[in-house]
C-alpha cells in the first residue's frame, strides 16, 4: 500500500446496522488526482460508504486510509484534509457571497490574508465579483453549486467528495460544473463524485458501481463498456444494477 | 375537449417572476412532459393547475373546469403527487392508501383493479410505516395514493428526482401502462433523457416555455447540425473545439463532445482540420441528430457564440 | 362524514404513534403540579421566628408560646439585642424576627397604648417575606384581641385591624397555582399541539394533498381539533384529581360549571392554535409563537408568579385580552370560592365571546389554497 499514489485506500470495509449489512466487505483504491465516479442504485450503500470515507461514521470492520489518515481513529484529521459538497445547497443563504467565503475560510483555520486572497481568487474564477455583496440564497442554482464547490476547496484539500453535485441543474450549467471539476483535477485534487446522470459517469477516469453493498464493477468507463458490450454507461449501469437482489432501504 | 388548457398564466412572488405568460394545451390520454431544471417554475405551474395557488393573471381549465371558479370540481377529478414524498410517514402503507381513498369518498376495494399493478408490488409491506419504506417503494405508494380515486388527470411533479437510472426506467414503464387506461398524465422532470418518453412536451426555463411539441417536432426545429467528436484527451479537445470558427457551441455529452455548427459557415471536414491544426489529429467525428438536451441548450439561449 | 371520521382516526394515530409526545403531554400537568406544590412553594410553612425582647416579660412569653404552638410557625431562638437580627438573617437562621419594646407586658395592658412590637421580615425573598410578616402579625393581633377580651371591664377597640384571609386561611399557594397550571396546560396542549400538527403537514407537503382533495377545509380543521379536545379533557381530569387529593384544594363550586368553563377555554385555545398555524410556515415558528406569545403571558397574567393587581395599569389592560386570565379567574371563583354561574357570568361571557370570534376567524383564515 503506497499512500503516495493513492488518495483513498479501503480494505474489506464493512458497515452493519443491526443485522443489516449496508456495506459488505468492499475494497478499492482511488489514485491521487483521479476523478472517481461512485455509482450505485438507491440504497446500494453508497451514502453509508461515503460517510465512512468522510470521517462521519466508523466502519464495523475493515481498514483504510483517506488522504493518508486512518478511517478508524484519525477521523478529525481526515475531516481537515477533505472537502465535501452535497446536492443540497450547503451555504448560508442569509449571508452574502463574501461573508460565506470568509466564514468557511475561518472554519478551516485560514488567516485573514489567506481568506482575502482566496476570496479574490474564487470571485474572479467564478466571475462572481458583481455578486459579492448579494445574499447567497438569491443566486441562481448553478452559481450556488459552483460557489459551494469552490468553498469546499477553500482549505486546499487533497480530496473532494461531491454528493450528486449536479442534481436538478440545467444541462449547460451541469456541463460547466464538470469543466470546473476537470480544472480542479488538473491541479492535482482527487475528485470522488456520485451522480444519477449516467453521461457524467463517462467523464470519470474510473467508475465503481455498488450493488447490494458490494462493489460489483470498478474500471474505466471505456473498459466497462467493452466488458458489458454496452454502447454507453447508462446501459452498463442498468446491466449491473439490474442484478440487485436486495430491496433498498431508506 | 382538452384535458388541460391554460392561457397566459403568470405568477410572481414579490419581485421574483416564477412563471411568465405560459400557455399549454394537453390532450386527453397523453403523457405531457414539462422539462426544465430546478427553479424554472415547474412546481409553481403545478400548483396553479392543481388549484393550490392562484395565478396573478391568465386563465385555464382542467377537463372543462375553470381553475379558479371551479376548483372544487377539479379537486374531485385529479390525482396529484407533489415533488417531495408527501405521505404520512407514521401511518402504514395500507393506512395511507385507505385514508386517501376515503378522502375522495371511495375505498381501496372499489378501485383495486385500478392500482393493482403498482399496489401488488408494495402490498407485501402493507403494514410497514411509510417512513420506513425505501425510496422506490415510497414512490410507488405515492403513485397508488394519487391513483386510488380513478382520477382523469394525473399530475406528477418530479416523480423521478433523486431516483437511480434503473428505477426511473421502471417508473416510466408504469406511467405508460397508466396512460393506456385513458388517464392524462402531466409530468415534470429535470432529466432531459426522459423527454423522449413523453408524447408531447414543453421545455421550461426561467419561468417561460422555450419550446414545445412532440419530441420529433422539437428535434426537427433544431437550427444547426451536430458533430459528435471523440479524441484521446477530451478536456483539452473541448477547449480547442470551442475556439474553432463556425461552431456555435461545444459541450461534453457522455463519451463525446457535441459540436453544434452552422452548415452555412463550416463543415465536418473543416472542423476536423482545425482540430488537427490545434494538435488533435486522431479525432473521430460523426454527424448525429440532436437530442432533446441539445435542443434545450440551444433554446435556453445561453450559448457561447463565436 | 366518513371523510371526517377517517381524518379523526388518522389524527389519533399520529398522536399515539408519537409515544414521546403523548407521554410528555400526559405527564406535564403532574410534574407542574408537583413542582409548584412542593418545590417553588410560596406557602407560609415552618417559618422560623426569632424573638428579641425581654424573655422574663409574661406578655412576651405568651406571644412566643403562641407563635411556637402555631402550625405554620416555630421559634428559632431568642436574641437580646435587635442589632443581631441582621446577622441571623444573613446566616439564614430565621425567616422573620419579632422585636418587643421595653416594658411590653405593662404597656400592652395600659390604656396609654404604648406597647411596641416590630416584625422584621427577610426581604431577600419579598413574596415570602410579605406573607410571613402578615401571618405573624395576625398571630400577635390575635393575642391582643384576647387580652382585650380578658380585660372585660375596660373594653376598648383593638389597635389594629385583624388580618384574616378568607377562603385560604393558611395562604396555601396551591389555591393560586392550581387554576394557573390548569390554564397553562390547557392552553399549551390546545394551541401549541394544534398549531404544530397543522404546520407539520405544511412542512411535509401532505397539506397540499389534503387541499387538492375534495374534502372541505373546515372538516380538515375539525378533525385536527378532536384528539386535542380529548387530550385536554384527560389533562383537565388529572389536574383536578391531583389538586384535590394531593394538594387538598377543594372544589367548592359545581363541577359541571367548571367543566363548561374549561370547554369554552379549550375551544378558544384551539382556535388560537389554528390561527398560529396559518401564520407560521415551520414547526419551529409555531412553537416560538406559542411559547413566547401564549405561554409566557399566560404564566405572567395567571397569577402563578405575580398577582395581576400589582401590575402597572397598561399591563392590566393588556392582560384583559388574554383568554387564560378570564379562565383562571373563573376557576378560582368556582373551585375555591364556590361561586355559581352568576358569579362567573361576566368572565364566562367574555371568554365565550373570544371563543366565537377566534373560531370564526380561524376557520375563515384557513384557506382553500396554499397562499
Amino acid at each position: 500500500m503506497d499512500t503516495e499514489l493513492n488518495a483513498i485506500e479501503i480494505r474489506n470495509l464493512t458497515k452493519r446496522f443491526g443485522n443489516f449489512t449496508a456495506v459488505d466487505n468492499i475494497s478499492f483504491n482511488v489514485r491521487n488526482g483521479e476523478i472517481f465516479g461512485f455509482l450505485g442504485a438507491n440504497g446500494a450503500g453508497k451514502t453509508t460508504a461515503m460517510r465512512i470515507l468522510c470521517g462521519l461514521s466508523r466502519p464495523s470492520e475493515g481498514e483504510g486510509t483517506v488522504a493518508g489518515y486512518d478511517i478508524r481513529n484519525e477521523q478529525e484529521k481526515i475531516k481537515r484534509n477533505i472537502g465535501y459538497m452535497s446536492q443540497k445547497f450547503s451555504l448560508y443563504p442569509d449571508l452574502t457571497v463574501g461573508e460565506n467565503i470568509r466564514l468557511f475560510g475561518g472554519i478551516y483555520g485560514l488567516n485573514d490574508r489567506q481568506i482575502r486572497e482566496k476570496t479574490e481568487e474564487m470571485l474572479s474564477m467564478l466571475d462572481l465579483r458583481q455578486e459579492r455583496d448579494k445574499y447567497a440564497g438569491s443566486l441562481p442554482l448553478g452559481w450556488k453549486q459552483k460557489l459551494s464547490f469552490c468553498i469546499a476547496l477553500i482549505h486546499d484539500p487533497r480530496i473532494i467528495f461531491l454528493d450528486e453535485p449536479t442534481g436538478g441543474v440545467d444541462p449547460e450549467t451541469r456541463r460547466r460544473f464538470w469543466e470546473l471539476i476537470y480544472d480542479t483535477a488538473e491541479k492535482g485534487t482527487t475528485i470522488f463524485v456520485t451522480t444519477h446522470y449516467m453521461d457524467e459517469a463517462e467523464y470519470c477516469d474510473r467508475v465503481s458501481v455498488m450493488v447490494d453493498g458490494k462493489i460489483a464493477a470498478l474500471d474505466s468507463p471505456e473498459n466497462l463498456k467493452t466488458r458489458f458490450s454496452a454502447r454507453n454507461m447508462d446501459e452498463v449501469f442498468r446491466i449491473i444494477a439490474g442484478r440487485a437482489e436486495r430491496e433498498e432501504r431508506p | 375537449m382538452a384535458a388541460i388548457e391554460i392561457r397566459n398564466i403568470s405568477k410572481s412572488y414579490r419581485d421574483i417572476r416564477a412563471v411568465q405568460d405560459i400557455s399549454l394545451k394537453v390532450d386527453e390520454g397523453e403523457i405531457f412532459g414539462l422539462i426544465g431544471p430546478d427553479g424554472a417554475g415547474k412546481t409553481t405551474l403545478f400548483r396553479i393547475m392543481t388549484t393550490l395557488m392562484l395565478a396573478d393573471s391568465g386563465s385555464g381549465e382542467i377537463c372543462g373546469h375553470d381553475i379558479v371558479r371551479d376548483y372544487y370540481g377539479i379537486r374531485k377529478i385529479i390525482g396529484y403527487m407533489p415533488g417531495k414524498f408527501s405521505l404520512y410517514q407514521d401511518l402504514s402503507v395500507r393506512e395511507n392508501l385507505e385514508f386517501f381513498a376515503t378522502l375522495f369518498g371511495t375505498t381501496i376495494k372499489d378501485n383495486y383493479d385500478n392500482i393493482k399493478e403498482i399496489y401488488s408490488q408494495i402490498e407485501p409491506f402493507r403494514d410497514r410505516r411509510a417512513g420506513k419504506l425505501s425510496g422506490g417503494m415510497k414512490q410507488k405508494l405515492a403513485l397508488c395514493c394519487a391513483l386510488v380515486h380513478r382520477p382523469s388527470v394525473l399530475f406528477l411533479d418530479e416523480p423521478t428526482t433523486g431516483v437511480d437510472a434503473v428505477s426511473r426506467k421502471d417508473f416510466w414503464t408504469m406511467l405508460r401502462r397508466i396512460r393506456s387506461s385513458g388517464v392524462t398524465i402531466f409530468v415534470s422532470t429535470p432529466y432531459m433523457d426522459e423527454a423522449a418518453l413523453c408524447d408531447r412536451l414543453a421545455l421550461i426555463q426561467n419561468g417561460g416555455i422555450i419550446g414545445s411539441g412532440t419530441p420529433e417536432e422539437i428535434v426537427s426545429a433544431y437550427p444547426y447540425r451536430i458533430l459528435a467528436v471523440k479524441g484521446p484527451s477530451m478536456y483539452p479537445l473541448l477547449k480547442a473545439l470551442r475556439k474553432i470558427d463556425g461552431t456555435v457551441s461545444c459541450f461534453s455529452f457522455g463519451d463525446c463532445h457535441h459540436v453544434a455548427y452552422d452548415p452555412a459557415r463550416t463543415c465536418r471536414e473543416a472542423i476536423l482540420g482545425k482540430a488537427a491544426e490545434e494538435g488533435f489529429a486522431d479525432c473521430s467525428a460523426e454527424e448525429i441528430s440532436p437530442g432533446i438536451e441539445d435542443c434545450f441548450m440551444q433554446l435556453s439561449g445561453k450559448w457561447i457564440l463565436n | 362524514m366518513k371523510e371526517f371520521l377517517a381524518s379523526v382516526k388518522k389524527e389519533f394515530r399520529h398522536i399515539f404513534r408519537d409515544r414521546r409526545t403523548v407521554l410528555i403531554v400526559m405527564i406535564m400537568p403532574v410534574i407542574q403540579i408537583i413542582l409548584f406544590g412542593f418545590a417553588v412553594s410560596t406557602e407560609v410553612n415552618r417559618v422560623r421566628v426569632m424573638v428579641c425582647g425581654d424573655m422574663s416579660d409574661i406578655s412576651v412569653m405568651r406571644i412566643t408560646d403562641r407563635i411556637d404552638n402555631n402550625r405554620y410557625l416555630e421559634i428559632a431562638g431568642t436574641l437580646s439585642n435587635p442589632g443581631e437580627i441582621e446577622d441571623v438573617f444573613r446566616r439564614n437562621e430565621a425567616d422573620v424576627a419579632v422585636c418587643f419594646g421595653m416594658d411590653f407586658g405593662r404597656e400592652s395592658v395600659s390604656p396609654s397604648g404604648n406597647a411596641r412590637v416590630r416584625i422584621i421580615g427577610d426581604g431577600s425573598d419579598p413574596n415570602t417575606a410579605r406573607m410571613t410578616v402578615s401571618y405573624v402579625a395576625g398571630v400577635i393581633q390575635q393575642e391582643q384581641q384576647d387580652i382585650s377580651t380578658s380585660l372585660a371591664g375596660e373594653k376598648r377597640p383593638s389597635m389594629a385591624p385583624v388580618v384574616q384571609l378568607m377562603y385560604n386561611p393558611a395562604m396555601k399557594s396551591s389555591y393560586n397555582f392550581v387554576p394557573g397550571v390548569m390554564g397553562l396546560i390547557l392552553m399549551l396542549i390546545c394551541s401549541m399541539m394544534t398549531a404544530v400538527s397543522i404546520v407539520r403537514e405544511k412542512e411535509t407537503g401532505t397539506l397540499e394533498l389534503l387541499l387538492v382533495s375534495p374534502v372541505k377545509p373546515v372538516w380538515v380543521i375539525l378533525s385536527k381539533l378532536m384528539p386535542y379536545l380529548v387530550l385536554s379533557a384527560v389533562n383537565f381530569a388529572s389536574i383536578l384529581l391531583l389538586s384535590h387529593y394531593v394538594m387538598e384544594v377543594p372544589v367548592k363550586g359545581s363541577l359541571i360549571l367548571l367543566s363548561a368553563a374549561a370547554l369554552v377555554f379549550v375551544i378558544t385555545s384551539l382556535a388560537i392554535g389554528i390561527l398560529v398555524s396559518v401564520i407560521s410556515s415551520s414547526q419551529r415558528t409555531a412553537m416560538l409563537i406559542c411559547g413566547m406569545g401564549l405561554t409566557m403571558p399566560t404564566m405572567i397574567f395567571s397569577g402563578i408568579i405575580f398577582p395581576c393587581e400589582s401590575m402597572p395599569e397598561v399591563l392590566q389592560w393588556f392582560s384583559d385580552i388574554i383568554p387564560a386570565k378570564w379562565f383562571i379567574i373563573m376557576v378560582k371563583k368556582i373551585m375555591i370560592q364556590g361561586g355559581g354561574l352568576a358569579a362567573v357570568a361576566r368572565e364566562m361571557s367574555i371568554l365565550t365571546g373570544m371563543a366565537v370570534v377566534l373560531l370564526a376567524a380561524s376557520i375563515r383564515s384557513f384557506r382553500t389554497r396554499l397562499q
